[in-house]
């Protein structure tokens, strides 16, 4: 399954490969737009992600990637436009209530819980999961017991997936940087998601470990049946893994369509590079 | 490669806690109640149990929660009325045994109930907010307090807190006993709820507000919660406070005793409570064995502050906090690798 490119299929909203069109699309975003006072951040945003999607999000630097991020996280609001996730509309949800509606992100910039244990940030992120009381925790009440041991168990085989469960007592700061960016991706698994955001996952990693996150990033998808969109600026790992992709520039979509389209497409060309004509500094 | 690390079970670890947390409390107790020490140092053993509580409590909200209350002392000043005006209206020191000991309880639970009612409705707007909108809102809330305590006499046409003449004539209930029972509840409460899926949301708004919300935490929620329970237990340090001195001035509860409780938890670090009981402990002993240079306590403890940032700017003892299970699991482990090695 791994490498066999799925087709993409036309679907009301988008496209989404072929063995997704069965079941309705996981994530949609429809006329999305936000305006920072009279600043257009992204305009007309229009995407559509299938149950087992590998999404890519390109585009040069402030196309608005981050920005369209943090609208389907409901950390902004969008001003146009409106977010379905599993068909409902998340108009006016906090940003936990996204979370548990099914979408967990990673960040660009890390934000990891740096001076709690390993464990304990993909503890956190099982807030939802386990929902024993506050008197059942001061009591030490049998659910307490049950309900951390069991989550101390899912932690640590999250923490497998990445061959990191003999880390769980380090301090989250003091892990090395490619790490760092793998615990976020295991945090945001433990919230049980249903669409992952990664955020630039390989930024700062070497090919080697870009290989690797590529594998695990397709582990992932077939082992939680999860869709996952991604932010990437390395042009292996997005043209390797992603489905379907969609280019951003200057918050508007540009092109969408396969590796292959995106690729041989002369807007995206253009965007990336410039104009062929008077291109003569270049 | 595997290393089989000892553990000590979980119940051991319990009972080897109880045992010794009941040693500590029944037989220091009947060492200060058998005329062990003076009755001066059993009041000063006092004011330093309410001091823990105070600090204890602070760092719930300052080292836990990562937020600046400045107004702690107003918590402990609303404690301290609900307790001292339910202590007379039900009139403690004329009851005898059982009822002796439910109004004391009572007292303390109610005073802790008033503060965190009123820790709700401080936190509720303060904490929707980012940044330090918090510490200005409680130090205007505990200026709020002494004043309006210093200038209303009557409560609903009842005359209960006296104003600037203060509240007087208060049971004075507090013992050495009751605010050890006290301290120890405080610190245990606290740290079981530390050590639960709550105190983790609460570690990690610390660390990231942004990331904890987007793995599901709800941050207003637990905010909230963090500020409130601190609020509770100064209300009932503030409740032990009214039994102990048995009469309350408003001017007490100024903004200069927030700091003071403020410097104890930076003292000792934030987000360690075995930090904050020790220089809870070492700022109230301090004083009382310098007495002769009183005048200049706050000119010492500004210097304590000024040293500490330059040189450990995270306090004592940092983070750090003291596990007695973790020290006998070493040993147990250091036991058994020199064995190996023997």
């Amino acid at each position: 399954m791994a490498d066999k490119k799925e087709k993409l299929v036309a679907v009301e909203g988008g496209v989404i490969p072929e063995r997704d069109a069965g079941t309705p699309p996981v994530l949609e975003a429809r006329h999305l737009g936000i305006d920072f006072g009279g600043l257009t951040a992204v305009d007309d945003f229009n995407f559509i992600i299938g149950k087992t999607e590998i999404g890519g999000l390109i585009g040069p630097n402030g196309a608005g990637k981050t920005t369209i991020f943090n609208l389907l996280t409901n950390v902004y609001q969008p001003t146009r436009g409106k977010i379905l996730v599993n068909g409902v509309d998340t108009r006016g949800k906090k940003t936990y209530e996204v979370n548990r509606m099914g979408i967990a992100r990673t960040f660009q910039n890390i934000r990891l819980f740096k001076a709690l244990p390993v464990l304990d940030n993909v503890l956190v992120g099982m807030q939802g999961a386990s929902g024993y009381h506050m008197g059942a925790a001061v009591l030490r009440l049998p659910v307490y017991w049950k309900q951390e041991k069991d989550a101390r168990e899912k932690a640590l085989e999250l923490l497998s997936i990445f061959g990191m469960e003999h880390l769980a007592d380090t301090p989250a700061g003091s892990l090395p940087y490619g790490a760092q960016r793998r615990l976020e991706i295991v945090r945001a698994l433990a919230t049980d998601p249903k669409v992952l955001l990664l955020d630039e996952p390989a930024a700062g990693m070497n090919p080697s470990e870009t290989a690797e996150l590529m594998e695990n990033i397709r582990k992932i998808r077939d082992e939680f049946e999860i869709a996952v969109v991604l932010i990437e600026h390395d042009m292996n790992l997005v043209m390797g893994i992603c489905e379907g992709i969609a280019v951003l520039n200057y918050g508007q979509i540009i092109a969408k369509g396969t590796p292959e389209e995106i690729r041989n497409n002369p807007l995206v060309i253009e965007a990336y590079l410039g104009r062929k004509e008077g291109a003569a500094g270049c | 490669m595997k290393q089989t690390v000892k553990r000590i079970p979980m119940p051991v670890r319990y009972l080897i806690n109880t045992v010794l947390i009941a040693l500590l409390v029944f037989g220091s107790t009947a060492y200060v109640n058998g005329g062990g020490v003076s009755g001066y140092i059993t009041k000063v053993l006092m004011v330093i149990g309410i001091n823990i509580i105070l600090a204890v409590s602070l760092n719930v909200a300052t080292g836990y929660l990562g937020q600046l209350p400045l107004g702690h002392a107003g918590f402990m000043a609303v404690g301290a009325y609900t307790g001292g005006i339910f202590l007379k209206a039900v009139n403690a020191s004329e009851l005898g045994g059982a009822g002796y000991a439910a109004a004391i309880a009572a007292a303390l639970v109610l005073s802790g109930l008033v503060a965190a009612f009123f820790g709700i409705i401080i936190g509720v707007p303060a904490l929707r907010l980012r940044g330090d909108y918090l510490a200005i809102i409680t130090l205007g809330f505990g200026e709020i307090i002494r004043v309006v305590l210093t200038n209303i006499d009557d409560l609903l046409g009842f005359k209960l807190t006296y104003g600037a003449s203060g509240l007087k004539r208060i049971p004075k209930i507090t013992s050495y006993f009751n605010v050890l029972v006290c301290v120890v509840l405080t610190c245990l409460v606290i740290h079981l709820i530390m050590k639960s899926r709550h105190g983790r949301a609460i570690l990690a708004i610390r660390e990231n507000e942004i990331a904890a919300e987007s793995c599901g935490v709800r941050t207003t929620y637990y905010k909230v919660m963090a500020f409130t329970l601190s609020a509770f237990f100064a209300g009932v340090a503030g409740c032990l406070y009214a039994g102990y001195l048995g009469s309350l001035q408003p001017t007490t509860f100024g903004f200069m005793k927030s700091i003071e409780i403020l410097v104890m938890v930076v003292l000792g670090g934030m987000g360690s409570m075995l930090g904050s009981i020790l220089s809870a402990i070492t700022l109230t002993a301090l004083p009382e064995a310098l007495r002769a240079f009183e005048d200049y306590r706050m000119v010492a403890y500004s210097l304590v502050l000024v040293l500490v940032m330059i040189f450990k700017p995270t306090g004592l003892m940092g983070q750090y906090d003291f596990s007695l299970s973790r020290i006998l699991e070493k040993l147990l482990n250091l036991g058994k690798k020199s064995k190996k090695e023997g």
